[in-house]
């Protein structure tokens, strides 16, 4: 599938060392990583393996120290400028200045769209997350996982065909959580974008992708690369099922070979 | 479940009233009338001795009664301020004659105060008009006891009038020079200070901006800047009086002066304030360095301008009324309280300072109503 369809994301060789004051820490190593068109690719790992930097170099919010990347056929930095992806982060991060709504207008008026233009991409964004209705509300008066999914209408609202999620189910709860990666594999299959999806879950991760990275820390780097088998069409139940269970243990079994539960 | 609900502020109440009673003579007058009755029959509280006693102890005994709680505000209310005010308007005439008693049946009709203001705190009212009113009624309360206190110290005890002159004597003295009182506002107020903070507050936001979007200001005049605002301002008074001459416009130089760096340092730290992953989001839509601002980093340093703001209300007003001294035409607060003081006029120096105080207020309030507006999104306004 990868090689059929024009890639969306292409690493190679990608490195990144942080400086620090305990002196350089390699956060990326030596990551090779092709993404296609319509793929939903969850990279997986614990913490300080490199995922979310490898997310953030994809999104040009920081700049590799070796290799190349390449969004769209574009550098990141161009990338980023034509405003080629949509960005969900841990947290909601919605103004609270800002009605639902304004905060999903924020990237519309930053782009210079008419208030009619504005009007018709909110409302079918909030419906595309089922926030309709809350148009008017401020993000306080939001629950938690209304809040994310506010913010994930946000990075939906300019048709961007690439969203990245860094860990945007993380702080929420198992019950609120299901729900929404149910609501997210239905958007995905609606709108056809293509989704790189941070998570340290593993149950999310075989959930949700056609492909799960697997890293490890220390330096981070990609120590294997799972396709899923799983159909498209996946009902919550998908995860008693033996395929499933399969899945899960090899991408276990990649963290563990990662040795990233040494220490 | 008892008939009585016992406090201690109305038990005290009674106990002192008792003692008023056993010591006898309220004033010197009535002391020396006791001693030779021939002599004289005039002295104060002649009639209204046994009422107020009565009241006092009368008004105690009913809120220690179980009986509604706005009654018994009721009740403390009217018993604790017939009371003072019988003692205030009977000591006229023979200001400076009170004995202990008077001081006693003072504080008992304070203490019946206090219980009503206690009573009315405890009140839970479900309308929203009478939690409204309460809101009000009871700092009012609490205001005119100071007040009270005041005058029936003053005048009981006889305080010289240039020590403290009781409030009453303020009171007259500012209905009496109106004229007087809105020139020296006009003057000190409307032009030095509302000019002055306009002024510098503006040019501290501008400043930050500035030292925000160019580098080597933000390294070279921040610091500075930091030095600066330690410095007492107010030094430079008479400089300015010399470079900008003896009307406002030296005043207004002084409050320009104190008011630029508080604003200057608190919009820089506020332009800090924003979030690292909100200035990201701004990063991926590949937001400008302006619309950034406008769209996040300004609304964010709301709170800390509004700071600001603030602290600049009264700065500028102590400005204004401190670079006064230093010299002005023959009007304006400063200048007021400067040669009232010399002519020994000190209800009138207490007439600026109560009008500069209210002034000061309405002008805090007017600030912070605006920024209740401006912030209602923050934690601190929205209440959690």
């Amino acid at each position: 599938m990868t090689g059929m369809s024009p890639a969306v994301v292409a690493a190679s060789k990608l490195g990144l060392t942080f400086q620090t004051n305990d002196g350089p820490v390699q956060a990326l190593s030596n990551v090779d990583l092709t993404i296609g068109k319509g793929e939903f690719v969850s990279f997986i790992g614990p913490s300080g393996c490199g995922k979310t930097t490898l997310l953030r170099v994809i999104a040009d919010l920081e700049k590799p120290t070796s290799g190349t990347i390449s969004v769209n056929g574009m550098t990141a930095e161009q990338a980023r400028e034509k405003r080629a992806y949509g960005y969900v982060f841990q947290a909601a991060a919605l103004f609270p200045w800002r009605t639902i709504e304004r905060n999903v207008a924020l990237p519309l008026e930053i782009m210079g769209l008419s208030r009619a233009e504005q009007a018709e991409r909110i409302k079918r964004t909030l419906e595309l997350v089922n926030l309709s209705g809350f148009e008017k509300k401020y993000p306080w008066q939001l629950s938690g996982g209304m809040q994310q999914r506010a913010s994930i209408a946000r990075a939906l609202a300019f048709d961007a065909d690439l969203l990245l999620m860094d860990e945007p189910f993380g702080a929420l709860d198992e019950i609120v959580r299901d729900h929404l990666n149910e609501q997210l594999l239905q958007l995905w299959a609606r709108t056809n974008k293509t989704i790189c999806f941070v998570t340290h879950s593993i149950p999310e991760a075989v959930y949700l992708s056609t492909r799960i990275v697997v890293m490890s820390p220390r330096p981070g780097r990609v120590s294997d690369i799972i396709e899923s088998t799983l159909p498209r069409e996946r009902p919550l139940d998908i995860r008693e099922t033996p395929e499933f269970l399969a899945i899960a243990a090899r991408v276990r079994d990649g963290l563990r070979a990662g040795h990233s539960y040494d220490d | 479940m008892s008939l009585l609900k016992p406090s201690w502020q109305a038990v005290l109440a009674i106990v002192l009233c008792l003692i008023a009673v056993a010591l006898g003579a309220m004033s010197k007058p009535e002391a020396a009338a006791l001693v030779d009755p021939t002599a004289s029959i005039n002295y104060p509280y002649l009639g209204t001795k046994g009422l107020m006693l009565g009241l006092a102890v009368v008004a105690a005994l009913i809120s220690m009664v179980r009986i509604p709680s706005v009654a018994e505000a009721g009740v403390l209310f009217i018993g604790a301020h017939l009371v003072a005010w019988l003692l205030i308007s009977g000591i006229a005439g023979f200001e400076g004659t009170a004995l202990a008693p008077y001081f006693l049946l003072l504080t008992a009709a304070w203490l019946l105060g206090w219980r009503c203001v206690a009573v009315l705190s405890g009140l839970r009212p479900m309308a929203g008009w009478v939690r409204t009113a309460l809101r009000l009624v009871i700092p009012a309360i609490f205001g005119a006891w100071i007040l009270i206190i005041w005058e029936a110290v003053t005048r009981g005890a006889g305080i010289p009038f240039i020590l403290l002159p009781p409030p009453s004597a303020i009171g007259v003295r500012i209905a009496n020079s109106l004229p007087v009182l809105g020139a020296d506002v006009r003057q000190t107020i409307f032009k030095a200070v509302l000019f002055g903070y306009v002024v510098g507050s503006g040019a501290g936001f501008i400043t930050a901006i500035l030292a925000d979007r160019v580098p080597f200001l933000r390294r070279g005049l921040l610091p500075i800047g930091n030095m600066v605002s330690a410095l007492p301002i107010i030094g430079v008074a008479p400089i300015m009086v010399m470079w900008f001459g003896f009307d406002w416009q030296s005043k207004a130089a002084v409050v320009i002066i104190m008011t630029f760096f508080p604003m200057l340092v608190n919009t820089v730290a506020g332009l800090a304030a924003s979030g690292h992953m909100e200035r990201d989001l701004m990063r991926t839509y590949a937001s400008g360095y302006w619309p950034t601002l406008i769209k996040l980093r300004l609304p964010a340093a709301a709170p800390f301008i509004f700071n600001a703001l603030k602290i600049n209300s009264t700065l500028a007003l102590i400005g204004a009324i401190v670079a006064e001294f230093f010299g002005t035409p023959v009007v304006g607060m400063g200048f007021r309280i400067s040669t009232e003081v010399g002519r020994m006029n000190i209800d009138m120096v207490w007439a600026e300072i109560a009008v500069a105080a209210l002034a000061g207020s309405v002008f805090y309030g007017v600030v912070a109503l605006v920024e209740r507006a401006v912030t209602f999104w923050h934690p601190s306004v929205r209440g959690g």
